[in-house]
This record gives structure tokens, C-alpha cells and sequence, in this order.
């Protein structure tokens, strides 16, 4: 479980001590289930994701993971950055390992998972080649391997798919099902599509910004990757969503 | 050998060839002692290759090894401390940069007083050379590495050797070897100097001892053995690069 209480976060900038990216969010992720949050760039989503990922440590409030403040060493977090987070200069394989090899809990088992990751994400063939011979999709691929080979206690994703084009984003969101219904892993998935959000999170947190604060919490009625896209309710949801990112929008500018 | 191989012996070969034809040519055209044709030149560097040049050219790679391996010893954890802590950089750079502008050669008379006049001042003079370059590379190449390139291994809560090995070593390996390569040809030449002096082995010592007989032929074997004792560190450099940095081929 992911429990965020109440946290600010202030951006030491030149001009100003007193640049907030991050305003009294409050939410809570309960065990096994995908929260997206979504809201208009700027709006601190990122920030977000790096305070519960250990990466910022200057903030107010309280960011708990299974009840217990953010410790990188001692919980283990699968965050997966907009970039991918590959190292270019370890080969696929050596990737998918890395998370394993840093918490130092590589088994002889681990092996055998490797290979079924591999198949199930359709990498067999590409581990000895570098991230930058692979395509944007593979990339993505080989980090989703590291995660989920990695089982990590929370995962957080920082847009995870918005660098591919359309068909092969909707194509790895269909494998974060598939390997969300194998893991049931706590996540944590940052997007700016509103269909994204729609179509993978049980909870969709709607964030706006300056400074960035929640605005909404919705519940989402499906499970994440039993609704089709095409379905006439799941357009008319979109829309909804798209109307409420809107109005929050306009309230920006008055 | 692959194809990319041959091509690059192929070039240097046409590169060696070019040489030794414009050298021919001068040497014909002047007819002096001075400027021995390259037959000469090389039938004289097969008589004495083995019996007396082959020495002198270890004991000068051994000073360059030597010295190289000092330099990296020192220079690359300096450069890592500078380059990773900025607070170390604030203090330590001001003593780098009034350091490194100084000719080394015009430490030579210090040196000799305190290290002495053989192998030991030969191999400081050649690590004084290389260990600037090393530090600002090593330090430049991680200033240049991008926060998010840590972030994975800091939310895995990596330890601070977790991320040398991981991210500072590899991503700075690629300016360091450019370094060292940029630094080598200055490094031979002043190995070269050093050795005119206080030593009986060595390239610069073989060299100039055969000037003073005046046995141009030998004195022109070891220029030759110089430039293949460099064209042997450089493609050494170029080899290791090309192991250790096969990620960066395109």
C-alpha cells in the first residue's frame, strides 16, 4: 500500500525560496491495484513520483509505502522513468538483471523467469543487443522485464508510454495488463492521456497545477485491461474526463 | 579479421607506403649522409633490432606504462571526487587549473633534485603529463551525465560503489580513453627529452647516442622504432577502447 499524507514540496529555485511544485496531496493506493494520475504538464505529477521513489528527500508531510517512510534500501521500488532508465552501455540482458543485481537478490531461479519474461514480452533474440539498437518499444519492453523481474514491493511509472506512437503504446498497454494480472503489483502510473488513465488505473487521481494539487479522485469501475477501447461507455468516460481536465484548465487562467 | 579491420590496415599501410616513398625521394634528391635512403634504413634497423634497439624500446614503453598506470591510479578517483561532489570541486579546481598550465618540462631540474636523475623522475615527468587530462576529463565526463541517469539505481537504493560501477565508470570511460590518447603523444615526446640524459636505455638515449657517432643510419632505425613504438600504444588505445566501449558503436 502507497500512502501519501499531506505532502508539499518546495522547488529551491534562484529567484525565489518559496516555488511550491507540490500543495497538501493526500491519496492512498491499496495493495495490488494501478492509480493514474493525470493532469496538465507542470501540474508536479513527476515530483510526485519522485518523493514516493526516494528521489526527492526535501518535502513536508508523509509518503508511506506497506506503512513505513520511503526507504530505498529497504523496501524495493521498481520506478520506471520517462526515458526508459536503460543504462546505454549494458546490453538488454544485463538491464533486465540490473534491479535484480543491485538489491543483490539474484537466484537460480530468477533465471528461469528471466526466460519466461523474455518470451512472454516477446524479447528472445534482442538481449545482447544495446538499448540504442532497439526501437522505442523494445526499450520499453526490456524495462518492463526489469520490473516485474525485479518484484518490487511498489512500481511507479512516470509516463511510461508516451514517447511511442499510437499502436504500439495501446500494444504495451495491453502487456502492462497481462503483467499486471500475473504480479498484482502497487502502482503508481503518471500519464497525460486520458484514455490511458481510463483504460489501466482502478483510481484515477486528477491532479491540477500551480502549485499542483489534487483536485479530484476517481473511482474507476473496471478493472484495468477488461474494457475494450472501443466501447461506446469508454469513449463517453473519456469525455467526461476530458471536460473535467478542461474546466480544472480554464480555473488556471482566472 | 572483419571487414572494418581491413580497411583500417589497408589505410595505414597506403598511409606507410606514402611515407616511405616521399622520404625516398628526398633522400635521392639531396644525396647527403643526413638523409639515408629508407632501404638503408631499414636493412641496418634488421641487423640491430634484436641485438641492441629492442631494449632500449622496452625500457622507454616501461616508463610510459608506468607512468600511464600512476596517472590513472591518481587522476581517475580525483576526477571522480570532483566531478560527483561539487564542494570538492569548488576547492579542488583552483588547484588544478593553477597547476595544470605550468610546462612539466620546467619541472624537470626540481624533479631530477628530488627523485633524482634516472627511471624514477623519467616515469613523474611522464604521470605529471597525463594526470591533468585524466582529472578533467574524468571530471567533465560526469558533469555531463544527466540526473535521470542515476535514478534507477537510486531508487533502488544503490550504494555510492553500486553507481561507480554502474553509471560514473562506464559513462565517463569513453572522455577518459580520449584523454589518455591526447595525452600519450605529448607524453612520448618528453620521455623522449628525458631520456637524452642520466640514463643508458631508452629510445631518446639510443637516438641521440648514434647522432654523437654520427651513425645517421642507426640514428634514423631509432626514429623509425619511435614512430612504431607510438603507432603501438595508439592502436593498443583504439583496441581497448573498442572492447570496453562497444556500446557507443553505432
Amino acid at each position: 500500500m502507497i500512502e501519501v499524507k499531506h505532502l508539499s514540496v518546495r522547488y529551491a529555485s534562484q529567484q525565489n525560496s518559496d516555488a511550491e511544485a507540490l500543495a497538501d496531496i493526500s491519496l492512498t493506493v491499496p495493495t495490488g491495484t494501478v492509480c493514474a494520475v493525470i493532469g496538465p504538464s507542470g501540474c508536479g505529477k513527476s515530483t510526485l513520483l519522485k518523493v514516493i521513489a526516494g528521489l526527492i528527500k526535501d518535502f513536508e508531510g508523509e509518503a508511506l509505502i506497506n506503512g513505513r517512510q520511503v526507504d530505498t534500501k529497504a523496501v524495493t521500488i521498481g520506478f520506471m522513468p520517462q526515458n526508459y532508465g536503460l543504462l546505454p552501455w549494458r546490453t538488454a540482458e544485463e538491464n533486465i538483471r540490473l534491479g535484480c543485481r543491485i538489491k543483490g537478490k539474484w537466484q537460480q531461479k530468477d533465471e528461469q523467469r528471466l526466460r519466461e519474461l523474455t518470451s512472454l514480452l516477446g524479447l528472445e533474440g534482442l538481449l545482447k543487443r544495446y538499448p540504442h539498437e532497439l526501437s522505442g518499444g523494445q526499450q520499453q519492453r526490456v524495462s518492463l522485464a526489469r520490473v516485474f523481474l525485479l518484484r518490487p514491493d511498489i512500481l511507479l511509472m512516470d509516463e511510461p508510454f508516451s514517447a511511442l506512437d499510437a499502436i504500439t503504446r495501446e500494444e504495451m498497454q495491453d502487456v502492462f495488463c497481462i503483467m499486471h494480472e500475473r504480479e498484482q503489483l502497487t502502482t503508481i502510473l503518471v500519464t497525460h492521456y486520458v484514455e490511458e488513465a481510463l483504460y489501466l488505473g482502478q483510481q484515477i487521481v486528477l491532479m491540477c497545477s500551480s502549485p499542483g494539487r489534487v483536485a479530484e479522485i476517481i473511482d474507476n469501475p473496471w478493472d484495468a485491461g477488461t474494457i475494450r477501447r472501443d466501447q461506446l461507455e469508454f469513449f463517453r468516460r473519456g469525455q467526461q474526463l476530458r471536460q473535467k481536465i478542461k474546466a480544472l484548465g480554464g480555473q488556471e487562467h482566472e | 579479421m572483419n571487414r572494418k579491420g581491413k580497411a583500417v590496415l589497408y589505410s595505414y599501410l597506403l598511409g606507410a607506403v606514402l611515407l616511405l616513398i616521399l622520404w625516398e625521394a628526398v633522400a635521392l634528391l639531396m644525396q647527403r649522409p643526413i638523409v639515408p635512403t629508407p632501404e638503408l634504413v631499414f636493412a641496418k634497423m634488421a641487423h640491430v633490432f634484436a641485438s641492441s634497439i629492442a631494449v632500449h624500446a622496452a625500457w622507454s614503453l616501461w616508463r610510459i606504462a608506468a607512468g600511464l598506470a600512476l596517472a590513472v591510479l591518481a587522476g581517475f578517483p580525483l576526477g571522480v571526487v570532483m566531478g560527483y561532489f561539487p564542494k570538492a570541486d569548488r576547492y579542488l579546481a583552483p588547484l588544478v587549473y593553477l597547476t595544470y598550465p605550468i610546462p612539466k618540462i620546467a619541472l624537470l631540474p626540481i624533479l631530477m633534485v628530488l627523485a633524482g636523475v634516472g627511471d624514477l623522475s623519467k616515469i613523474v615527468m611522464i604521470f605529471l603529463i597525463i594526470v591533468f587530462q585524466v582529472v578533467i576529463a574524468v571530471r567533465d565526463g560526469i558533469r555531463a551525465i544527466p540526473a535521470e541517469a542515476y535514478y534507477p539505481l537510486y531508487s533502488l537504493g544503490a550504494s555510492f560503489w553500486q553507481v561507480l560501477r554502474y553509471v560514473i565508470f562506464p559513462a565517463t570511460l569513453p572522455n577518459f580513453i580520449t584523454a589518455v590518447r591526447v595525452a600519450m603523444a605529448t607524453a612520448i615526446s618528453v620521455l623522449f627529452f628525458t631520456e637524452t640524459f642520466g640514463t643508458q636505455y631508452g629510445m631518446g638515449f639510443y637516438i641521440m647516442d648514434a647522432w654523437l657517432r654520427v651513425n645517421y643510419l642507426e640514428m634514423y632505425a631509432g626514429i623509425v622504432v619511435l614512430s612504431f613504438l607510438g603507432l603501438f600504444l595508439f592502436s593498443f588505445i583504439d583496441f581497448v577502447e573498442g572492447r570496453v566501449c562497444r556500446w557507443q558503436k553505432q
